[in-house]
């Protein structure tokens, strides 16, 4: 063997480690086996510095923090000193302080990266008295609880919004003791931009930030004898459930998890894969016909209810560019809610739908207006994974000595096409298996299409399909999801098919799932879906005969009515903030004629500032102070059709400037002002 | 009357707005300086004009909340008509700056963490330093500046102020 060293060194606590690319010393010394402790330090996130806990002593330049310095060779590294360890207590010392202690009723306890340190660092008295003043938890999303008496300020969450999501729905205000992390204007979480994907809880190192529970309305459903209580599981729950009991990430746990379900007391368990392959049928179809008749391309997926608020909120003229169809969660709903009582002679009234999710944002969609029929929700409760993982420890079921169960019939067969939805790719990839037979007219001899699959955030790939290529977009993270969507809004995106998940590497990255700090977490979960799938005997929703079966007896065609009715959705505009007006003026405004400009964002980008200006210019040269009341807006909600202007009411869409001012000379000729 | 006059403000310090935004060109970099031309406009920063800086610099509502509420400069709730602002600076503090300060807010009936009057006449505000320690202790109301004060005086500057605002 040749010997010759051609690595480059430096030293760490007298070892010598090769420096292979690593972009920081906190990730060579982590290579080496050694765990410092970090709150702040994210590997998928920009390196922020803030935490002061990998502090290491550098030999000739003292001590540094190790996130923040770029390994370079010959440096003598020591990561544990008499210095180091005291500057590492006094600092969670401090951070303890102000902490709310509350650990045993905290949700992130037995998780809470706060508790693990100062438990490693052998901390026994908080030396210091706290100075925060008691602050009020924020309850008002349907998918998050923000508890700022648990912030260490470490700014994950921020990050992770605005760089990851491109949202930016919470940031840093205030600061000294002040600071804080908070939405704007310090309102509340479920008043603004945010999109339910609880990332910010996923990376919160403590219970600053956690999904919101429905456990005791679940337990108080199952405890009442006159429910009917059906439950429906998510692909991407059976690969992460086992983790909360000690099991190897990616190990499917179907049977268990099933098994538990039902010893909880859940009196159908159905699969959310079912409705998957259901979704993969609708969806596929939308998009061959939107392909083959000119509809509108491309077809963005609609199953991420976090994608979904997105794209109502910032593109809403691509709404008509998303996939009409309800996510799995919705149909199997809807369908549940529709079968069932007629089947079973049961009052739907009686009938309970709960769902266990990866997601937090599921929790907000379930309660969308648009997915209720008769004021009753086709999903009335949505747990997360570690909700479920949660009442299952609360139950004293020996997860992993339970015999496996299978999910009950008809709703819970699936073929693989509907597993794979729970991976960044999968959809995609379900899609082509249907698309590529329906198109060719020929059976598929190999189902995986492999150039889907990967762990990109950005991905483009070709698919010839008979005499056809098809063009798709996947995207995981809505950072990349608006580089797509702003080509597509300005005409310059030549895609067919673009699938996005909020969630890095989709619904197995998703914030409901149990909480780990493992960066290959994701890559393993994905790899034990494609297994699930694998070892099926069918990989191809159009092969799932209890789908057709419901085409048959229920549904009707595809894609038609009855079918659009139980299984298809609207989407609206959104305002990204609580509603907000700059006055422009005030005093008696009964005479007056009421104009509002809306300078919402989609307006603004619109143009709407011109024409707010040229009609304060009108005022003002024609004297017509007292004769209009001139507002500014934020949001009528019609950004599609915008900018928009309201005379006295009357919304004037795609407006100008110079219809405003007419509209405006008619009110006043009408009353003769 | 006034109403009338009301209006044409607003609509001017909008317009106004809108040239320091096209100024700026619409840089997301240039957020410290046009808050503090809004400032000007306003002399606060009201919460439906953040959002429209937000919305035309394409940066987050939240992000601008942060930079506003980052700087002692900015203020997010209206001050009142008349500025009064005591120097706490270390030369003022050990010539007993902390009585004056009392003695004002005793006179305007601030309580706790409020600094502005509910008539909205007066906001009352420390600063670290003016500059001027040879005068200490140092008051300044609406930019004139008035050294050696002691408590007395200083609430002889806000009666002769209020009784102004009677008249």
């Amino acid at each position: 063997m040749n010997t010759t060293v051609t690595a480059k060194t430096l030293n760490i606590d007298g070892v010598e480690v090769p420096i292979n690319g690593e972009r920081n010393l906190l990730e060579l010394i982590r290579q080496a086996d050694i765990d410092l402790p970090t709150f702040c330090y994210h590997s998928d996130l920009s390196v922020y510095g803030a935490c002061r806990l990998c502090l290491v002593d550098i030999a000739g330049r003292g001590i540094q923090g190790a996130c923040s310095t770029p390994p370079e060779p010959g440096l003598k590294v020591r990561t544990q000193t008499e210095e180091i360890r005291e500057i590492r207590k006094i600092s969670v010392e401090l951070l303890l302080a102000n902490h709310e202690r509350e650990c045993t009723t905290c949700g992130k306890s037995a998780t809470c990266q706060l508790q693990a340190v100062a438990r490693k660092l052998g901390i026994q008295k908080v030396r210091f008295q706290p100075v925060h003043q008691p602050r009020p938890v924020d309850r008002s999303s349907l998918s998050l609880v923000r508890d700022p008496n648990k912030c260490v300020l470490c700014g994950d969450c921020v990050r992770f919004c605005s760089e990851i999501q491109g949202i930016g729905a919470i940031d840093f205000a205030y600061r000294g003791h002040d600071a804080a992390v908070l939405p704007a204007f310090g309102r509340d979480l479920g008043e603004g931009e945010c999109i339910n994907c609880g990332q910010c809880a996923a990376v919160c190192p403590t219970g600053a930030l956690t999904p919101r529970q429905e456990i005791d309305e679940v337990w108080k459903a199952l405890g009442d004898p006159t429910k009917m209580v059906v439950v429906q599981v998510a692909p991407a729950v059976r690969v992460a459930i086992g983790e909360q009991f000690g099991l190897p990430p990616g190990e499917s746990t179907r049977g268990q998890m099933v098994a538990a379900l039902k010893r909880l007391g859940f009196d159908r368990v159905y699969d959310t894969a079912f409705s998957a392959d259901l979704t993969v049928v609708e969806e596929a179809n939308e998009f061959l016909t939107r392909k083959t008749k000119g509809g509108k391309l491309p077809l963005f997926t609609s199953c991420c209810p976090g994608w979904v608020k997105f794209a109502e909120q910032y593109f809403p003229e691509l709404l008509p560019n998303l996939s009409s169809c309800k996510s799995p969660q919705q149909m199997l709903g809807a369908l549940v809610k529709e079968l069932l009582p007629a089947e079973l002679n049961l009052d739907k009234k009686n009938l309970v739908m709960v769902s266990i999710m990866p997601c937090t944002a599921k929790k907000f969609e379930a309660k969308r207006p648009e997915f209720a029929q008769d004021g009753m929700a086709e999903v009335d409760h949505v747990l997360t994974t570690q909700e479920l993982a949660r009442m299952i420890e609360e139950a004293g079921l020996r997860f992993t000595k339970l015999q496996p169960e299978s999910f009950d019939m008809p709703m819970g067969f699936k073929t693989g096409a509907g597993v794979i939805f729970g991976n960044s790719g999968g959809v995609s990839e379900a899609v082509l298996r249907y698309a590529a037979e329906k198109v060719t007219g020929k059976k598929l001899a190999n189902p995986d299409f492999h150039a889907v699959r990967g762990a990109d955030g950005l991905r483009i790939v070709e698919v010839p399909v008979g005499d056809i290529t098809l063009k798709l977009g996947v995207v995981h993270g809505l950072k990349n999801a608006r580089t797509l969507a702003e080509k597509a809004r300005r005409g310059k995106c030549d895609l067919d098919l673009i699938e996005v998940m909020a969630c890095p590497g989709g619904c197995i990255g998703g914030a409901g799932q149990p909480v780990s700090r493992d960066p290959d977490i994701r890559k393993l979960r994905t790899k034990g879906l494609y297994e699930v799938d694998k070892n099926m005997e069918l990989h191809k929703s159009q092969e799932n005969h209890f789908v057709t079966e419901c085409y048959q007896r229920h549904l009707g065609e595809i894609g038609g009515k009855n079918a659009h009715r139980l299984l298809h959705t609207h989407y609206r505009n959104r305002r990204r903030m609580a509603g907000e007006t700059i006055t422009l003026g005030d005093g008696p405004e009964s005479e007056k004629v009421k104009v509002n400009v809306c300078a919402g964002t989609n307006c603004f980008i619109k143009g709407s500032q011109g024409i707010l200006h040229e009609l304060l210019d009108q005022v003002e040269t024609e004297k017509l102070q007292d004769k209009v009341s001139l507002n500014a807006s934020f949001c009528f909600e019609q950004c599609e059709h915008g900018p928009t202007v309201s005379v006295d009411g009357k919304k004037m869409q795609r407006c100008t400037a110079h219809a405003a001012k007419a509209e405006i000379l008619e009110k006043l000729k009408e009353r003769k002002l | 009357m006034r109403a009338q006059a009301k209006l044409d403000s607003n609509g001017r310090k909008l317009v106004k707005i809108f040239t320091i935004l096209d100024k700026h060109e619409r840089k997301p970099a240039r957020l410290v300086p046009i808050l503090q031309a809004v400032q000007e406009e306003y002399r606060y920063l009201p919460q439906e004009v953040l959002t429209y800086v937000a919305t035309a610099l394409d940066i987050s509502p939240a992000r601008v909340f942060g930079v506003a509420t980052f700087y002692s400069h900015f203020a997010i709730a209206p001050k009142g008509k008349h500025l009064v602002r005591l120097c706490d600076g270390t030369a003022c503090h050990v010539k007993d700056s902390v009585p004056i300060l009392d003695a004002i807010r005793k006179r305007l009936k601030l309580e706790g963490k409020k600094v502005t009057t509910d008539d909205m006449l007066f906001t009352v505000e420390t600063v670290a330093c003016l500059g001027a320690c040879g005068l200490a202790p140092v008051v300044v109301v609406n930019d004139q500046v008035y050294g050696a004060m002691t408590p007395a005086g200083a609430v002889k500057l806000i009666e002769e102020i209020i009784a102004r605002e009677q008249s």
